[in-house]
């Protein structure tokens, strides 16, 4: 008995220091503080600030960014996240303030004196009336406002939800397939007269403040279309049909990515939305209804010649030439478009004639095999694709 | 201390380890061997899902193809050739892909044929060794079988006879593929029993109407 209160008394603060000092930064502090350097305060203090101003540029918004929304759905899932945020953020001071109250309060209530008699032997274990109670009514307002809270998440969330498609329903002027292949993105213009229907890829086109419908599917797995900026996810799964409806009210390019682990590529597999004016979308549909250019010099034409008689043929359409295989994308107007494979890498000379040639090494797992072409007709190619405004 | 761990001297151990640390360093080297062993087991089955992203370009080299049968001399059999694709589960799945990308259904069907000849069957009118079929591919054959040289690179050619022989059970069972990405039409490959090829040769009919 004797020597438990001796270590009981003595032991205590010992290991409470002991504790305090094993905990990382109190070390660095003492060993910075041992060296004499009056730095660790402030320097702590510019680490945290770095840090935080880390943790907020992402904040920035830009053209893939849910709080940045660009048209009237994306503006209600913005409202949404923002109340979510405000909630939670009021919850978790609310919380962390609570927290320390516990730990002062509990220390300097229990006097020295309550904590000696709890080490010998004679804990004062049961509370009086009136603390249980109060003790009670606390935990019973926090479960209730905790409840209350949810159910204000549940029912804003269920009507924003609804309320995304239910008013855009039907009113879309201009309809778009867009198809999920692993790993890039087929974009049908439909139209109910047939000659008008075109192809493209990776990229959507669409005129600003008017509702779009887009019809999609997928041919082999599960991929999720999702613009932060113009709207929430919506799974393309095979065998199914889903549609949802985009609005862009400010023009501007807005960048989308799948947004349901799909293979390899994933991380791969952009699209770009265009929102333009309407006689400017108009003349972009134009110009991609057309067929392709005829090449108009004789690199051009030797170009077209390794297409047709290389493997391109078997995968890719050109529209105006033999080449109408569909499993690859449309390249009738690929110079017309930004990126190549899905957003990888921006459309030039160069990185094109990468692709080409060796596909796998940028974009290891996709479909495309690498093509076997002498440098010259390498050349051609380029020269042709390069024509295909 | 010598006469409890026999021939180990202190030449082994040079430390002069306490019998404790002695045996922790014996039962950490068990340890790590049963460890090595675990990982040994666990890649041994790895070939079968091997995938190669590099594949090799097409050919531009000019397949021989035999026209005729007549040889001088005693028969002398092609040597067998093996096609590495065949112990490959992932690239029997790729050529299952390219046989509906490049359509070859559009004349074979899923292997019950249809302007074309059935590849489910036992019957094999050019040969059931990869390499006849290899040719097949890449020259073609009379009566509507069109020639893919250069159009399809060699590398998925041998994808393609892989899964061309795994339609009448020829490959492996672990390697051949196990279903269809759309409605099943018949039982997958995996399930298909094995077919002791026939080499039968052009059919009358198919002669009288060249």
């Amino acid at each position: 008995m004797r020597t438990r209160d001796i270590a009981g008394s003595a032991g205590i603060p010992a290991c409470i220091e002991r504790r305090e000092a094993r905990t990382t930064v109190s070390v660095l502090i003492a060993r910075l503080q041992a060296r004499n350097l009056a730095l660790p305060t402030r320097g702590l203090r510019f680490l945290s600030a770095a840090f935080l101003c880390l943790f907020f540029s992402g904040c920035r918004g830009g053209i893939q960014s849910a709080i940045d929304p660009a048209g009237p759905q994306a503006g209600r899932i913005s409202k949404l996240w923002w109340l979510m945020f405000y909630v939670c953020s009021v919850v978790f001071v609310l919380v962390i303030i609570a927290a320390l109250i516990a730990v002062v309060r509990s220390r300097s209530k229990q006097s020295k004196a309550a904590r000696v008699e709890k080490i010998t032997d004679k804990p004062k274990l049961s509370l009086s009336k009136a603390e249980e109670q109060r003790m009670t009514r606390t935990v019973q307002g926090a479960v209730a406002v905790t409840v209350v809270i949810l159910f204000v998440f549940l029912i804003a969330s269920f009507s924003i939800g609804r309320s995304l498609s239910s008013d855009m329903e039907n009113k879309g002027l201009v309809t778009i397939e867009v198809t999920g292949h692993q790993w890039w993105w087929e974009v049908r213009y439909m139209d109910t007269n047939p000659s008008k229907i075109f192809t493209t890829a990776n990229e959507i086109h669409i005129p600003v403040g008017q509702p779009v419908t887009l019809k999609l599917h997928s041919t082999d797995v599960i991929h999720s279309f999702w613009v932060p900026n113009l709207n929430g996810k919506k799974d393309l799964i095979p065998g199914k049909d889903a549609t949802i409806w985009l609005q862009a009210d400010q023009a501007g390019v807005y960048r989308g990515q799948c947004a349901e682990y799909c293979g390899l590529q994933h991380a791969h597999m952009a699209l770009f939305v265009f929102a333009e004016p309407v006689d400017k979308f108009n003349a972009w549909m134009d110009a991609q209804r057309a067929e392709s250019v005829a090449p108009s010099n004789e690199s051009e034409q030797r170009g077209q010649q390794v297409f047709l008689t290389s493997p391109c043929i078997m995968c890719h359409t050109i529209q105006g030439t033999q080449a109408n295989a569909t499993t690859g994308p449309n390249l009738t107007h690929v110079a017309s478009r930004s990126t190549i494979a899905a957003g990888t890498l921006p459309f030039t000379r160069g990185h094109l004639s990468g692709w080409i040639v060796d596909s796998q090494s940028i974009k290891p797992g996709n479909h495309m095999p690498p093509i076997a072409l002498n440098s010259e007709d390498v050349q051609a190619l380029l020269d042709y694709l390069q024509s295909l405004k | 201390m010598k006469k409890r761990f026999g021939n180990l001297s202190e030449e082994t151990f040079p430390l002069r380890l306490s019998p404790f640390a002695f045996r922790f360093r014996r039962r950490a080297r068990i340890i790590a061997l049963s460890l090595w062993l675990v990982v040994v087991i666990f890649f041994v089955a790895c070939e079968r899902e091997k995938r190669e992203f590099r594949q090799a370009p097409p050919s531009v080299r000019v397949n021989v193809i035999a026209q005729s049968d007549l040889q001088p001399g005693s028969v002398t059999p092609p040597p067998p050739t093996s096609n590495p694709d065949e112990e490959n589960a992932v690239a029997v799945n790729e050529g299952k892909r390219l046989f509906d990308w490049y359509n070859c259904t559009g004349c074979h069907a899923h292997g019950g044929g249809a302007i074309g000849p059935p590849l489910m069957d036992e019957k094999w009118i050019y040969g059931s060794d990869p390499a006849q079929v290899f040719s097949t591919i890449v020259e073609g054959r009379p009566n509507g079988m069109p020639s893919f040289r250069q159009k399809i690179p060699d590398a998925q050619v041998w994808e393609l006879v892989a899964y061309v022989r795994s339609m009448s059970g020829l490959l492996r069972k672990d390697v051949s593929p196990t279903r269809d990405d759309h409605m099943n039409a018949k039982k997958s490959e995996q399930r298909t029993e094995e077919k002791q090829p026939l080499s039968t040769g052009a059919s009358k009919s198919s002669e009288q109407s060249k």
